[in-house]
């Protein structure tokens, strides 16, 4: 299915949120994950299944001021 | 020396992470200038790129409390959601909330600060506000349940000092008990030792030291002129007068003409 990674557009072929960061490269990284918006907590990831058009945010620490 | 939600902080010196020209340059900075608390944020993240380990690591090296803040957001609901990643991330309930509501001068937008630190209070975040001097925009703020308030000095990057004098002094004197961070718009350590004179309880700045010529001098710099001015504020500062008084004793003098 299509979703948007981070803005890009991105075919995957995992339906839940944990699966997809797997494929996508993301395995065992400090990353922390919204959908549509919403907060997804990493304990969620396993349960939820994403749609196609499904908006996904995939943050981690950086520098800030 | 400060106390943020029940806990103590052994610097009233905050630094930011963001714009050093290295990574060695920005934990030498920290070294020298003694800060105990640590600004950060979250960013989006490639598959496989694993910046974010590597600048997690560097991090943890500095010993410091991390204070991760929501910079950039515009709205509500993005700054909740960035602070609610942010917490996982870094496990801490501290947050720095920074709703921005003017692209040009980056000034707080008082009514989503008020808005958002209400819901993320509830959801059991410490909320650091970033906010103006404005005194009944505090005032809301500490109703939101924040315990913290962070007034700027001078819009964010600008380097400008105290540009509202008069309504910092009336903020810090019309909430006395609340712990008070002079956040943003700081460029000379001059005016960090204002701000600590004036009775504030930290600073926090980024740019004035990452964006020096030597970030790590500038770092001890900003920490000695800080606590020259902490000593200053609880030293009870003498009161100015228009008038000349002299200071050696008029008594005694010998007559010479």
């Amino acid at each position: 299915m299509i979703i948007t990674v981070n803005g890009e557009t991105v075919a995957v072929t995992a339906g839940r949120l944990s699966e997809i960061l797997e494929e996508l490269g993301y395995g065992g990284e400090k990353v922390a994950t919204a959908v549509n918006e919403t907060f997804v907590p990493a304990a969620a990831r396993a349960e939820l299944a994403l749609a196609p058009g499904d908006r996904l945010e995939i943050v981690a620490p950086r520098q800030g001021g | 020396m400060p106390r943020f939600y029940g806990t103590e902080i052994a610097s009233s010196l905050m630094l930011g992470t963001a714009q050093y020209p290295s990574p060695a340059v920005l934990a030498e900075a920290f070294r020298r200038s003694g800060a105990g608390i640590a600004t950060v944020s979250v960013r989006r993240e490639a598959g496989g790129e694993r910046a974010g380990a590597d600048f997690w690591a560097l991090i943890r090296q500095l010993g410091v409390r991390v204070l991760p803040n929501t910079a950039g957001c515009h709205s509500v609901r993005e700054a909740v959601t960035t602070a609610q990643m942010a917490r996982e991330l870094f496990e801490t309930d501290w947050i720095k909330l920074e709703v921005i509501g003017h692209a040009d001068t980056l000034q707080p937008d008082p009514f989503g600060l008020v808005e958002a630190a209400r819901i993320l209070t509830a959801e059991g975040f410490q909320v650091f506000p970033y906010t103006t001097e404005d005194v009944v925009l505090a005032e809301r703020l500490l109703e939101a349940g924040c315990e913290v308030l962070m007034p700027w000095g001078a819009p964010i990057g600008t380097g400008l000092g105290l540009t509202n004098i008069y309504g910092l002094r009336t903020l810090r004197a019309q909430f006395p008990d609340v712990p008070m961070v002079v956040d943003a718009g700081l460029g000379l350590p001059s005016q960090a030792a204002q701000a600590m004179e004036m009775g504030f309880d930290a600073v926090l700045l980024n740019t004035a030291v990452a964006k020096a010529g030597d970030p790590a001098a500038m770092a001890e710099g900003f920490a000695l002129a800080v606590e020259a001015g902490r000593l200053a504020y609880a030293a009870d500062p003498m009161e100015p007068r228009d008038m000349a008084a002299p200071s050696t004793p008029v008594v005694g003098k010998a007559f010479l003409e």
